[in-house]
């Protein structure tokens, strides 16, 4: 019999049951919550008469609604308000910890699961919140769920669950100067399109993966969502296990031992066999952009957009569309293009590497003119070290200011809305219309790339100043 | 939340022929900042039915009283977008129990099947005979009957099977959800924990 991957091993030891002719009942470790799929989940447990299972297993946070100023006051969207409240109302009836607003652990759900240690290698972990897929960087089985099935992991800490296909995507060779991790997630969408993964479950593996930090991994994994797959992983390692250990909620002395032994089982087998096995090379990877409105549409930042006849027949009107949206043509040059707002945050690039990165490349420039720049930490976490770090203060030099931490302009929920028409480059992970604000028209890239576009005040190669 | 027993439906249907609906069009973002599953129905479609002053447009479907019932018949991919379950409720909230497509997005089939609404996937030439008697004549009905999995055109036919998960079928046919199957096996779930604690 052929060796296991890395997710059957995770996913077989959770299986409690399976339905006749049905799914598997799979057992979750962890499930996070937030203020906008929740409500009405426990709205049901409410109507039942029951109680959540395992309160010790529940972590809660509000990020999508919140604002990212002056967090101290009443939030002024009546409706975010009373969302936001109600989500402390009930976390408070039914025993979930919450770090809600101004808390000192608050932040975006999936940056302050790692951060705390709460997520860790082997685990099934679910929240109400597609890009959950963020967590499968640890060597987890990781993915968002709608809010039926929310409420049914509060109510049974299980989920009916049909088992994904398996897909393994190889990255190897070393990365080219300028280009980071949200490259790499950016160049293989724009190779297998936004349905390439629908059904699997994959597995980012190969020397570049292996030598990516945490952070890196996780904006990787963030992303698996927007190649249609139903999560993304990456194996435990000895950079996994630095990260984690010492963390709020890592375990600790023999327990923390015991842990490692049992990591260190998890990487798939060397003759496991996956459904699906792709092959990249890093070397083929340059600094990307998205020029359309949907991740796929996303080229290497020095080439053009494609002409219409390289487009496939079928995808032609949405391709034109998409354009038309933009208010690009078929076969420009993304280099020089106009920009009016800069975006760096959310759960794909929020973290204080990303921070970091920003601030050592426009340590000593200034920000351009025409640009307005939101830099939003990903967590009160990141905010802290940044302070620490001195990074707000190089931000301020060069005239930019960092925000408050919360989901911000990565969706137009909150108040931090890019204006209609207007264009942005941002560390976000959708393109979609309208995702940044009515009308936004939205660039994804890396926080280098957003960084050197900042201080040109155009679409620049991060690469000309390297 | 407990579901609709779902056996047989006979009804008008509301015809919405146009591809690739996605769940930004079904239920546009800025209303999900409710907390309760009630009232997304009369936001179902929102931008296709009403105009900015919020007046209802003439010419969507769901204006035109021509056309009423509890089956929605819709083109090719509906669903499609973000996972919200928001797009089920409106659909369920505004009266419909099926939804007749000749393919959905794979998690908008689930979050419709936890909310009693049933979604019935038939073949391109069948969607195709449907949307042309509906269009002659707005009176036709349609029977789907859940326990022979078809779907008939009346008086006289066509008709056509589906395809649903045998668990899934159980479910509809009793009005049962996830959850009440869930915590019946309490006990096998207690065990694992058990096992593996
Ligand atoms: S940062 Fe964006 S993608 Fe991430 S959880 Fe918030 S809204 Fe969702």
């Amino acid at each position: 019999m052929a060796g296991k991957t890395l997710f059957e091993k995770i996913w077989d030891k959770h299986v409690v049951t399976i339905v006749d002719g049905g799914p598997s009942v799979l057992y979750i470790d962890r499930h996070f919550v937030h203020e906008v799929t929740s409500p009405q989940a426990f709205a049901g447990l409410k109507d039942r008469g029951i109680k959540v299972r395992r309160p010790e297993k529940t972590v809660a946070t509000a990020d999508h609604n919140i604002p990212t100023i002056e967090q101290e006051l009443p939030i002024r969207d009546e409706l975010s308000r009373f969302q936001v409240n109600k989500l402390a109302l009930n976390c408070e009836e039914f025993g979930v910890p919450l770090y809600g607003l101004n808390h000192k652990w608050n932040g975006i759900v999936h940056v302050i699961g790692p951060e705390l240690g709460i997520t860790r290698p082997g685990m099934t972990i679910v929240c109400g919140d597609s890009h959950t897929s963020t967590h499968g960087a640890f060597g987890s089985i990781a993915f968002g769920i709608g809010t039926s099935e929310v409420e049914m992991v509060l109510a049974t800490q299980t989920l009916l669950q049909n088992k994904p296909k398996t897909m393994r995507i190889n990255i190897d060779g070393e990365l080219g100067n300028g280009v980071v991790s949200k490259d790499i997630v950016l160049y293989i969408i724009s190779q297998i399109g936004t349905g390439g993964a629908t059904g699997y479950f994959v597995e980012f593996a190969g020397s570049s993966i292996r030598s990516l930090s945490m952070e890196a991994r996780m904006t990787i994994c963030n992303m698996s969502i927007e190649m249609g797959a139903r999560g993304g992983m990456i194996a435990p390692d000895e950079t996994t296990f630095e990260y984690i250990k010492g963390r709020e909620f890592a375990p600790k002395g023999t327990e923390w031992d015991k842990a490692v032994e049992e990591w260190r089982q998890l990487p798939s087998d060397a003759d496991a066999e996956f459904d699906k096995e792709l092959q990249f090379k890093a070397s083929d990877i340059e600094p990307m952009i998205t020029y359309g409105t949907n991740p796929g549409m996303g080229i290497g930042i020095s080439s053009s957009i494609p002409n219409l006849e390289d487009i496939e027949k079928s995808t032609q009107a949405t391709f034109s569309k998409s354009l038309q949206y933009m208010d690009f043509m078929p076969g420009d040059a993304m280099i020089g293009k106009k920009v009016d707002y800069v975006f760096v945050g959310s759960c794909t690039n929020g973290r204080i590497e990303d921070l970091r990165a920003f601030a050592e490349f426009i340590k000593g420039k200034k920000k351009a003119d025409n640009i307005t720049a939101w830099i939003v930490p990903g967590s009160h976490q990141v905010e802290a070290q940044a302070e620490e770090e001195g990074i707000r203060q190089i931000l301020e030099e060069a005239g930019f200011e960092m925000r408050q931490p919360g989901c911000s302009a990565c969706l137009a929920m909150n108040d931090d809305k890019i204006p209609e028409g207007n264009y942005a480059v941002s560390t976000s992970n959708r393109n979609f219309e309208g995702r940044q604000g009515p009308g936004a028209r939205t660039m994804l890239v890396s926080p280098l790339t957003a960084a050197a576009t900042a201080v040109t005040g155009k679409i620049t190669d991060p690469r000309d100043f390297l | 939340m407990p579901i609709d027993k779902f056996v047989k439906l006979e009804s008008t249907c509301v015809p919405v022929p146009i591809e690739n609906v996605d769940t930004d069009q079904i239920i546009p973002a800025r209303f999900l900042k409710a907390t309760t599953r009630e009232g997304f129905g009369d936001n179902l479609f929102a931008d296709w039915r009403y105009d900015k002053s919020g007046n209802p447009k003439k010419d969507f479907v769901l204006n035109d009283p021509t056309f009423s019932g509890q089956i929605l018949v819709a083109g090719q991919n509906f669903g499609s977008g973000s996972s919200r379950e928001h797009a089920a409720w409106a659909i369920v909230g505004y009266g419909f129990k099926a939804v007749v497509s000749s393919f959905f997005a794979d998690i908008f089939k689930n979050n419709s099947l936890n909310n009693g609404l049933l979604p019935v996937q038939v073949s391109k030439e069948f969607l195709e005979v449907l949307f042309q008697s509906i269009e002659k004549d707005p009176k036709t009905k349609v029977v789907i009957d859940l326990e022979n999995q078809k779907i008939t055109l009346q008086p006289n036919g066509p008709s056509e099977s589906f395809d649903i998960n045998p668990y899934k079928k159980k479910c509809m046919l009793n009005g049962f959800d996830d959850i009440d199957y869930l915590l019946n096996i309490n006990n096998e779930i207690e065990s694992w924990e058990k096992a593996h604690s």
